[in-house]
């Protein structure tokens, strides 16, 4: 089949392409962009693993083609740092929390995580369930995911002070 | 899993969308999220030759009133319609299903018309449209028609649509004047947001009094298509839709649905949850409507 012209703004950046129709986003972005952050588990929709911001919206994609994703807008968790190359807040939470394990779900978790909390600031324990209902996580059991989104919105809401950093690579 | 070959076209228009459908020669395929078609693709249980985009046909997308129905373009995401405040207000049922379908990640592609199209049996907004009796629109780019939900739904994954249609909208009947509607959706899956191993919607209007006026009442999963259960619609009309009184409605579902049996639940169990799904469901649906002004 013809290939097709693209352009998607990842993570901010415009990058052209010419691809297959079958390529799926996520083969895009981790085979032909080399971002390798987002996962690819199952591959039909069930993990979550491979969940990105698609114009701002959490999406799995493993489900789009990247040709259905000419002309829009892209963040994977590679996009979810700071711009000095440090953790998100987000981030850190899940650090401290020990939110991980293999990390194989993670990118995945900190997309969902990340949308919820743009989208409510201070959600319950049980928005945070919902919110992370489509990502499976084979290895943590979940109770330090929901921990660490927690302690996330605590710092967001500045209930609970971010510690300082303290010059350790993380 | 990688999808077979295909080739790949994003029109503007339903007529040019359609154009392309008639010359695929039962070959093209709609894509609208793409939820439930990819992973058909990945797995090689489908293999379109071309791919047919309607992500662009702006026409297909929005929510309106009109008269006495509440038009959801076919191409409408499933979150947009969930926070649409005429849904909510207008059409309660289906503002209560929504949030049952899928996650967010698939809520935020998944369309209105995509989910109807696929007609999975444990599909909510299908079973939403056969308790309210909504009717679909479909388009071949040349003449329109109208189909019932009742005639819309004919087997697992088989509706009335031609290869070559578009369904283009739905249209959810509003209740003005009825009483106080309310609404109800009860289900039971595997874990949250999953498909339904059963569901059971219903919506009422009550009187002043309490009693039932007019009343929807369907299940899903508990047959090859959604059912709407007519006898025990007919059967609330002048009753105040209690415990005691739904229950002894029940059992006029029996000869309706057709419970079969898979991984997820016996025939029988199935058969119990349509029961008690479909009570519950009654039950929020009269209190929701109690509530009401
Ligand atoms: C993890 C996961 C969980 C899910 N959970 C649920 C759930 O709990 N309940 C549920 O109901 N669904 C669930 N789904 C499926 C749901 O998300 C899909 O959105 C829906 O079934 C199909 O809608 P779509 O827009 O994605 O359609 P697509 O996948 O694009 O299309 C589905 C089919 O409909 C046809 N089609 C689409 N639009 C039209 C149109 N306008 N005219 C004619 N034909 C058309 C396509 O050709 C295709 O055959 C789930 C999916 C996933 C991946
Ligand atoms: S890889 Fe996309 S959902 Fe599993
Ligand atoms: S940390 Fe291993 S799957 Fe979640």
């Amino acid at each position: 089949m013809p290939a097709k012209r693209i352009t998607v703004i990842v993570n901010g950046e415009p990058h052209a392409a010419s691809v297959e129709p079958r390529l799926t986003l996520v083969d895009f972005l981790r085979d032909v962009l080399d971002l390798t952050g987002t996962h690819v588990g199952c591959e039909h929709g069930v993990c979550g693993a491979c969940s990105v911001l698609f114009d701002d919206l959490p999406i799995r994609s493993c489900l789009m083609f990247a040709v259905q994703a000419d002309g829009h807008r892209v963040s994977t968790v590679e996009g979810l740092t700071e711009p000095g190359g440090g953790l998100s807040l987000i981030q850190d939470c899940f650090w401290e929390t020990h939110s991980l394990q293999c990390g194989y779900c993670t990118p995945g978790m900190l997309i969902a995580a990340h949308a919820l909390l743009r989208r409510n600031p201070d959600p319950s324990r049980q928005e945070i369930r919902k919110a992370i209902s489509g990502n499976l996580c084979r290895c943590t059991g979940y109770g330090q995911i929901v921990e660490a989104i927690e302690l996330a919105a605590d710092r967001l809401n500045q209930r609970t002070p971010s510690p300082e950093r303290d010059g350790h690579d993380r | 899993m990688k999808a077979a070959a295909f080739d790949y076209v994003r029109p503007a228009t339903l007529r040019e969308a359609c154009g392309y459908l008639a010359d695929g020669d039962g070959e093209a395929r709609i894509i609208a999220g793409g939820q439930s078609l990819v992973p058909l693709m990945a797995m090689r249980l489908v293999r379109p030759r071309l791919l047919v985009d309607i992500n662009d046909v702006a026409e297909l997308t929005g929510i309106a009133r009109d008269g006495s129905e509440v038009v959801v373009g076919a191409a409408t995401r499933q979150a947009d319609a969930g926070r649409s405040g005429i849904v909510v207000d207008d059409v309660p049922l289906l503002a209560l299903a929504l949030p049952f379908v899928g996650h967010d990640q698939t809520r935020n592609r998944g369309t209105v018309g995509g989910s109807l199209a696929h007609a999975d049996p444990s599909a909510e907004i299908g079973l939403v449209a056969a308790a309210l009796g909504a009717t679909m629109t479909a388009s071949d780019g040349e003449t329109d028609r109208r189909i019932d939900a009742a005639d819309f739904f004919q087997a697992p994954m088989t509706t009335t649509l031609e290869p070559g249609e578009c369904l283009t909208a739905v249209r959810f009947p509003v209740w003005p004047g009825a009483g106080r509607v309310g609404a109800g959706f009860q289900e039971v899956s595997a874990r949250d947001s999953d498909f339904a191993i059963v569901a059971a919607a219903a919506q009422l209007a009550l009187d002043r009094d309490g009693v039932c006026r007019r009343a929807a009442v369907a299940v899903a999963n508990a047959a090859p298509t959604p059912v709407r259960l007519l006898r025990i619609e007919e059967a609330l009309i002048g009753q105040r839709p209690d415990n005691e009184n739904i229950e002894r409605l029940l059992p006029l579902m029996d000869e309706a649905i057709e419970p079969s049996t898979d991984l997820h639940a016996g025939a029988d169990a199935r058969r119990h949850m349509a029961r008690s799904l479909t009570l519950r469901a009654i039950l929020q649906a009269a209190a929701n409507a109690a509530r009401e002004p």
